[in-house]
């Protein structure tokens, strides 16, 4: 306790004072005592070159006496007087120390604002009404709080490079470049890739690529959101919507057992952009270009949107009832053990809970998951394309998920297994299941978002919503719990896989009484033992931890080094 | 393409990169110099190779060479005229040295500006710019062709009657 103490100074911010660890930067100290310090090249994640000048405050200590002169009392709470500077100092690469004072308003603070954005201002172009970044723009924001009502530059403003291709997903306006740096740093420092940097430094300084080279590593978007002005903009997004007019859903990426935190931005049921959402136990700031762009699929012409029913080699268009009494009526013509399951870890934790019973009510001699690897990155990206392989082994009791396809296509070939209900996945691309093997069989039942071999192949095809289309709850790598949360409505007559689970139970048998997605989340809280406990709001937009497992996200392992040795906030 | 450094110059760099102890990359300075004394002008070839030898990303030394007009890009004529054009200089006529210089070589300099300060004769042999203050400030208008040091020069056709090889 003793030791803690000695390592917080007290640090007066805009008359009050707090207690802060000795080290913090100003900028910070002020963010945690709720005072905004306005900035541009700061970011917490990256090192701080203090070349913006936009987060200059007003900064004390107490008095040094001259020799012999008296030392300066404290006052009742302990607290030295503190004498001013007549110059400002930069908030983001100065740290707090003992018995400090910072003024973020009074005449100096202001006038440097106001100074610097007049600076800022003098060449750009000041072309917001075409810029995509108006409406999330720190120079507008802060024009409109420290700017001047009107332009004192009578001159020429400098041209530089406009529309440049910086890379195969990036454009670069060199006239709204604000010479903070971020983007430099961002790949100097986490993408590994320095390919940026400032050429013709001074008046004409420009944002450059290295000739020859490009901006093409797959965190490259990241740079985009971390412009605090419309200088990077990204090819897929630019000029598609206004942001003022697009829904924010707070959700999680799952094309990877990461499960990257992002907001998915939709307008009127379509969505225009995917960002990375900050959470430093998961994704820090950012996320794959890859990852980020996979989304285009969801508006594709190849959406399922109705029930299928095959009938003389052909598909059908069914309603819903119609699909479910036919799979009741072709499921309650096979014993149990002919009937084998195939599910998805790309299913969250709800979905599977019903998946189980499900397979229990039918008796089913099988059931496991598709298994999905690919090469981890190094950053981010993990070996485990499936969002929910955690999920998947805890509620279903898979030791090795995928392990059992094997013995279902032997089952199928030798004619023990009769029925398959294949859940959200696509078994003849993704688990080797030929089409000629799935027509040895009775009844094949698919669910899948959009059209493909396996749904070709079924008897019964139900439009099963995608992952943007529905809520639940996952697992990633690393043993979090996070909560997916529907951003869009899935298309024509598509239901969320929990629903058509949840109606193929009632249909072939048992009644329950699931209504949400959140009365199955309290179920597995009463049945499934590490669950116990939780409810839906504790996930919260951050998830928590759920499970211990031993793998860990190579690039917040950095981003932990870099914060232990001094050189970012973090 | 690789730059071919001569073994002496090579090992002059090396030399001089041990005065920087602490960072290599404070070499860069010198390091471009000795480069542009040798080859006349910086080339890509030349960025990548001093990146190479400081263990810089390219990028980083191209801001520096872009950054000081002294570091030329474009490869200069045989004969590599600057003149004069502080204060002294510019009063006793080394704006009209200049242009007269310029008309004589055929020298065309519409498209110099502060990045990219060197024209070039059409047939190579000769090139010009500006300079700063050539520190003989009581002999203007003065200007350096090469490494040569011209005083008082008030008629083109002598400075460059010396240099017609």
């Amino acid at each position: 306790m003793s030791e803690a103490k000695t390592d917080l100074v007290d640090v007066q911010i805009d008359g009050v004072w707090h207690r802060f660890p000795k080290g913090t930067r100003m900028i910070e100290a002020c963010r945690q005592a709720g005072v905004e310090v306005p900035h541009y090249c700061y970011h917490p994640k990256l090192t701080s070159p203090g070349n913006c000048r936009m987060c200059l405050v007003e900064m004390g200590l107490p008095p040094r006496p001259a020799p012999g002169a008296e030392a300066p009392e404290p006052d009742e709470d302990g607290h030295l007087p503190i004498s001013w500077m007549p110059r400002p100092v930069i908030a983001c690469a100065n740290t707090v120390g003992p018995n400090m004072g910072i003024r973020t308003t009074g005449p100096l603070t202001e006038e440097c604002r106001k100074g610097v954005m007049e600076f800022l201002l003098a060449n750009h172009p000041l072309d917001c009404p075409i810029c995509d970044q108006a409406g999330e723009c720190s120079l507008q924001e802060f024009s409109v709080e420290h700017g001047k009502g009107e332009s004192r530059f009578r001159e020429q403003k400098v041209k530089k490079p406009k529309n440049v291709d910086v890379g195969p997903r990036i454009r670069l306006d060199d006239e709204r470049c604000i010479m903070c740096s971020r983007c430099i740093r961002f790949t100097d420092e986490i993408a590994d890739d320095p390919v940026l940097g400032f050429t013709d430094r001074g008046s004409h300084t420009v944002l450059t690529v290295y000739p020859g080279r490009e901006l093409a590593n797959n965190y490259s978007l990241n740079t985009v959101d971390i412009c605090p002005v419309g200088a990077l903009t990204s090819n897929d997004f630019r000029f598609q919507m206004r942001v003022w007019f697009m829904r924010e859903t707070h959700t999680i990426d799952t094309n990877c057992a990461t499960g990257c935190n992002i907001t998915v931005f939709s307008r009127q049921n379509k969505i225009y952009r995917i960002t990375p959402r900050q959470n430093n136990e998961v994704n820090s700031d950012w996320m794959p270009d890859s990852h980020r762009l996979n989304y285009h699929w969801i508006e594709s012409e190849a959406r399922l949107t109705d029930p299928l029913v095959k009938e003389g080699g052909h598909h059908r268009i069914a309603d819903w009832s119609e699909a479910l009494a036919t799979a009741a009526d072709r499921l309650s013509s096979l014993k149990g053990g002919e009937i084998a399951v195939i599910a998805s870890a790309r299913m969250t934790n709800e979905e599977l809970l019903l998946v189980k019973r499900l397979a229990k009510q039918l008796k089913a001699g099988h059931l496991d998951t598709v298994a999905r690897t690919g090469e981890a990155d190094g950053y981010l990206i993990s070996s485990d394309r499936n969002p929910n392989t955690n999920g998947a082994k805890l509620i279903l009791g898979l030791e090795n998920p995928g392990s059992g396809i094997a013995a279902i296509q032997r089952g199928i070939e030798e004619g023990r297994i009769k029925g398959l209900l294949v859940l959200q996945e696509n078994i003849v691309d993704e688990a080797g299941f030929s089409p000629e093997l799935l027509g040895k069989l009775d009844f094949l039942l698919s669910t899948y978002p959009i059209a493909n071999a396996t749904a070709d192949a079924s008897h019964l095809v139900l439009p099963g919503a995608c992952w943007a289309e529905k809520s639940g709850t996952m697992i990633n790598a690393t043993g979090r719990l996070q909560r997916l949360n529907k951003a869009v409505d899935a298309p024509g007559q598509t239901f969320e896989p929990w629903e058509i689970v949840r109606d193929l139970i009632q249909a072939t048998g048992g009644g329950n009484g699931v209504h949400a997605v959140t009365d199955i989340f309290k179920q597995l809280t009463a049945e499934v033992e590490a669950f116990a406990g939780l409810t839906w709001g504790q996930i919260g937009d951050l998830g928590l931890p759920l499970l211990e497992t031993d793998v860990t996200i190579p690039l917040l392992e950095r981003e932990k080094q870099r914060i232990a040795s001094g050189l970012i906030v973090g | 393409m690789s730059l071919a450094v001569p073994t002496a110059l090579e090992k002059e760099i090396d030399d001089r990169i041990t005065h920087y102890p602490v960072s290599k990359r404070s070499a860069v300075l010198p390091v471009l110099h000795l480069l542009q004394h040798q080859f006349g002008h910086i080339t890509e070839e030349a960025i990548e190779w001093t990146a190479a030898k400081l263990e810089l990303e390219p990028i980083k030394v191209l801001e520096v060479v872009t950054f000081y007009p002294g570091f030329r890009q474009e490869a200069p004529g045989k004969y590599h005229i600057r003149v004069c054009r502080t204060l002294s200089c510019a009063m006793a006529g080394s704006y009209e040295l200049m242009d007269s210089l310029c008309e004589k070589t055929g020298i065309d300099r519409s498209g110099v500006t502060h990045h990219h300060p060197i024209a070039v004769s059409p047939d190579g042999k000769y090139s010009i710019e500006f300079a700063e203050c050539l520190a003989s400030c009581g002999f203007g208008p003065v200007c350096m062709v090469n490494d040569d040091f011209h005083e008082k020069v008030s008629d083109a056709d002598s400075l460059l009657s010396q240099y017609s090889k």
